[in-house]
């Protein structure tokens, strides 16, 4: 998969801390990375590592402490017209008061569109993910990973130029995370777009991505990024067959893991300073 | 037992005990014999001489208009104020205390200003007076449904730039419209009291009035039939209520049972 090489995004030393003075938590320290045009980049690190935050600050939702975003130069402040946003939790980001198609109908309803060309993309982006026949259902008669298409048909429709993904497919069975994990790569192809996608999977983040970006255990910093040249269009079997996905997949893991034993010595010297500063 | 005998056993328990319970009625007062409780028959011929349909527009019709009149406006204001309270912590700060006095008010207490402040005993009076403690149930319930909203469901329409007016209608509405009608239901036997009470206290026609002045001149029969009507009158109402929520919220009940799976 070839990108333009045109920088699309730009995390310039984004930094996030919730709550002030004494009761301060530093959610994220330091994070730089970018993402070309129709890149795809994965984030993995430790749960907990403040991900989530992450993404909600690069998707306009949250306005990071220190650091900006910028998408094609310009800084965000509020949700881009050009980002759309897919959470984990699909149960409550769809509406089970609306129809598959008012679910994917409702991001564009405000554009200057008419009712036309709304029902095309409508119908467009269901069919992109194989859901044309149950356009008229609610979306909690339908299996976990069919509702999980629904959202990503409804990211689709929206014609973003890059997708944030937020650990999509972590409550969906196994298999069926191979198959919307190969659906999310098809659909980038056909849609030409960017995506920036959250996971602690590691062996996900390298099937999908061009780059991993690995984190630090909180307060997050950018550990490294890697390099994906892997082969596409990729394949469930024999890409993770190949010696060099073996690798790459060693890599991040040897890399995550250190993390958390580091993070773990510090945890356990934090406690026996804090044992012995409370004997008397 | 099939779904379809389930249900029409269920149908046929509900109007069996009912009628088992007028019957002993019956029974009991043709053996008691007490003026103060007239037979059953007695009180179903008055029931058809009166209300089928006689005294129907002159009573009838007065007291569910003002019933309905009530509950609408109650209804309207519950929403309008109950969102954007449920939107705003600052606004709940400064509308809570005033609305906990109010509600705690019990209604009675508040019968003779009303006719005084509003210079009326008719409909406007009526009306008011339910309305002002219809409210209550519905703004409590709207506050309490928009406030416990999802956040995934806000963001996620954030995230697609959904403005403001149309999360509000397309997003906090729907969602907490379950709850809005958990009020409704409150209120609705709410304004039933609030009609028997306005029209027993002053008026000039009514189911109310009819109940007070056959008490007053010992009309007996007249007065249960009136009771017989105020109840049918308030199960009907609820009945009806019940039929629009199904309708309304049929999405819900299929959401909560796939969520419960």
């Amino acid at each position: 998969m070839s990108t333009s090489g045109e920088r699309l995004l730009e995390i310039r030393k984004l930094a996030k801390m919730y709550g002030s003075g004494a009761k301060v938590t530093h959610a994220i320290a330091d994070v730089s990375f970018t993402v070309d045009d129709r890149e795809f980049v994965c984030v993995v690190g430790p749960s907990g590592c403040g991900k989530t935050t992450l993404l909600k600050c690069v998707g306009g939702l949250l306005r990071p402490t220190r650091g900006d975003v910028l998408l094609r130069g310009r800084r965000v402040t509020a949700p881009p017209e050009e980002m759309a946003l897919v959470f984990q939790e699909y149960g409550r980001s769809l509406m089970p008061w609306s129809s598959v198609r008012n679910n994917v109908v409702l991001p564009l309803r405000h554009k200057n569109l008419g009712r036309k060309q709304r029902n095309a993309l409508v119908e467009e982006a269901l069919d992109a993910v194989g859901l044309t026949p149950f356009i008229d259902h609610y979306p909690w008669q339908l299996s976990g990973g069919m509702q999980q298409r629904v959202a990503i048909a409804r990211a689709l429709a929206y014609q973003p130029s890059i997708l944030l993904m937020d650990e999509p497919f972590a409550s969906v069975d196994a298999q069926t995370r191979g198959d919307l994990e190969d659906l999310i790569l098809r659909v980038r192809e056909e849609f030409a777009i960017t995506i920036l996608f959250v996971t602690h999977d590691i062996d996900e983040s390298v099937y999908l991505s061009d780059r991993v970006v690995v984190l630090t255990h909180g307060p997050t910093e950018v550990k490294a990024i890697i390099d994906v040249d892997l082969p596409f269009p990729r394949d469930q079997i024999a890409t993770k067959e190949l010696p060099e996905f073996a690798h790459l997949r060693g890599h991040v893991y040897g890399l995550i893991k250190r993390e958390l034993v580091e993070s773990g010595e510090e945890l356990a010297a934090t406690m026996t300073t804090a044992t012995k500063g409370d004997r008397p | 037992m099939s779904g379809r005998a389930y249900r029409s056993a269920a149908i046929a328990a509900e109007i069996a005990v009912p009628l088992a319970i007028l019957a002993a009625w019956q029974v009991w007062t043709v053996h008691a014999n007490d003026p103060l409780f007239p037979r059953l028959s007695t009180i179903l011929v008055q029931f058809r001489e009166m209300w089928l349909f006689s005294q129907f527009e002159l009573h009838v019709v007065p007291s569910l208009t003002r019933v309905g009149a009530g509950f609408a406006i109650a209804v309207v204001l519950g929403i309008l104020l109950g969102v954007p309270l449920g939107l705003s912590r600052w606004g709940r700060l400064l509308a809570m205390p005033h609305v906990e006095w109010w509600r705690a008010m019990p209604p009675p207490a508040l019968l003779p200003i009303s006719v005084a402040l509003l210079h009326s005993i008719g409909n406007r009076q009526k009306i008011s007076f339910i309305a002002f403690f219809c409210l209550f149930p519905i703004l409590l319930n709207t506050i309490d449904g928009v406030r416990g909203i999802d956040p995934t469901f806000t963001e996620t329409a954030r995230s697609y730039g959904v403005r403001r007016l149309e999360r509000i209608g397309r997003i906090v509405l729907p969602a907490a419209l379950p709850q809005i009608f958990a009020g409704m239901r409150t209120s609705l036997s709410l304004a039933v009291i609030m009609m028997v009470l306005t029209e027993y206290f002053s008026s000039t026609s009514g189911v109310g009035y009819v109940l007070l002045i056959s008490k007053n001149t010992f009309q007996l029969a007249p007065m249960w039939a009136a009771i017989v009507l105020i109840g049918v009158l308030g199960y009907g109402l609820n009945l009806l209520l019940i039929l629009l929520e199904r309708r309304v919220l049929s999405w819900h009940r299929g959401w909560r049972a796939a969520e419960a799976q």
